[in-house]
């Protein structure tokens, strides 16, 4: 069992696709962020998901899709400051990266419009 | 030549009859192809597989499913060729997982009753073997007997 189930968590959706999942936290936070499959939130959950994986921040409270193999997929909020600074951390990073290795232009490439634009990519 | 080659087996949901009997039927054929093979699932998943080989003639290395996720992506290991088992839209999800994370060749073996539709939801690089299988395991078996190893 992930150290997430024994956190204090909000269940947003159930038993649902990861499609849908997705398309909730996109449509309800207020700042969404795309991370690779297998980045690790809290102590020892890795994020599972098909890329690229939304991560939303809604006031202090972080959404996530959290997987199960016989259950499907849940969305699950969890207060964290700590880990939501960390997302912003890694967008900055991201952004510096795609900046040094051919400027706005990729820049521009790493924020698609949406995720079937990034995917077909 | 595949020796010294390490093979990955990641079982979905085990509530497909099929599922455990092709995980043992393909670790065999990965084995004497000379593949190190390693199946990775679930506690009750890995619970299946091991039951049904109680001396270890054709399972010889298991792993929790997430916990092998966690070791990939620190690095501490990693495989040549991956097989995903999936009937559901979950077990595509840790399919699509794997083929992120780990440098294996991936493929995705897709089953049960809705096996044509969550196939053409795959849209992560894999080769796949799609097969309408749900108890009888010969139509999988026969796909997955054409994959050149």
């Amino acid at each position: 069992m992930s150290c997430v189930e024994q956190m204090k968590y909000k269940l947003y959706l159930e038993r649902t696709s990861f499609k849908d999942a997705r398309e909730y936290i996109e449509k309800n936070s207020e700042e969404v962020y795309y991370v690779d499959p297998g980045y690790k939130i809290f102590k020892d959950y890795y994020i599972i998901g098909v890329p690229p994986v939304a991560m939303g921040v809604r006031g202090k409270e972080m959404l996530f899709t959290y997987v199960k193999p016989c259950h499907g997929t849940f969305v699950m909020g969890i207060d964290s400051e700590e880990e939501i600074a960390r997302l912003r951390e890694n967008e900055g990073e991201k952004i510096k990266k795609s900046l040094k290795k051919g400027g706005p232009k990729e820049k521009a490439e790493a924020t698609p419009a949406s995720f079937g634009d990034m995917w077909k990519k | 030549m595949t020796e010294g080659k390490k093979a990955l087996l990641v079982m979905g949901c085990p509530e497909v009859p099929v599922q455990t009997s092709m995980v043992i039927y393909l670790a065999h054929k990965l084995d004497k192809a000379g593949y190190d093979v390693t199946v990775a699932g679930t506690d009750a998943a890995v619970k299946l597989v091991k039951t049904a080989d109680p001396e270890n003639h054709y399972i010889k290395k298991t792993a929790d499913v997430d916990q092998l996720i966690g070791e990939i992506v620190e690095q501490k290991i990693d495989f040549d060729i991956s097989f995903a088992f999936m009937h559901s839209d979950a077990g595509m999800t840790y399919g699509a997982t794997f083929s992120a994370i780990s440098k294996a060749r991936p493929y995705a073996i897709v089953f049960g009753k809705n096996a044509e539709a969550l196939a053409a939801s795959i849209d992560y690089p894999a080769e796949k073997i799609v097969a309408k299988a749900t108890h009888n395991p010969n139509p999988l078996k026969n796909k997955i007997d054409k994959v050149v190893l």
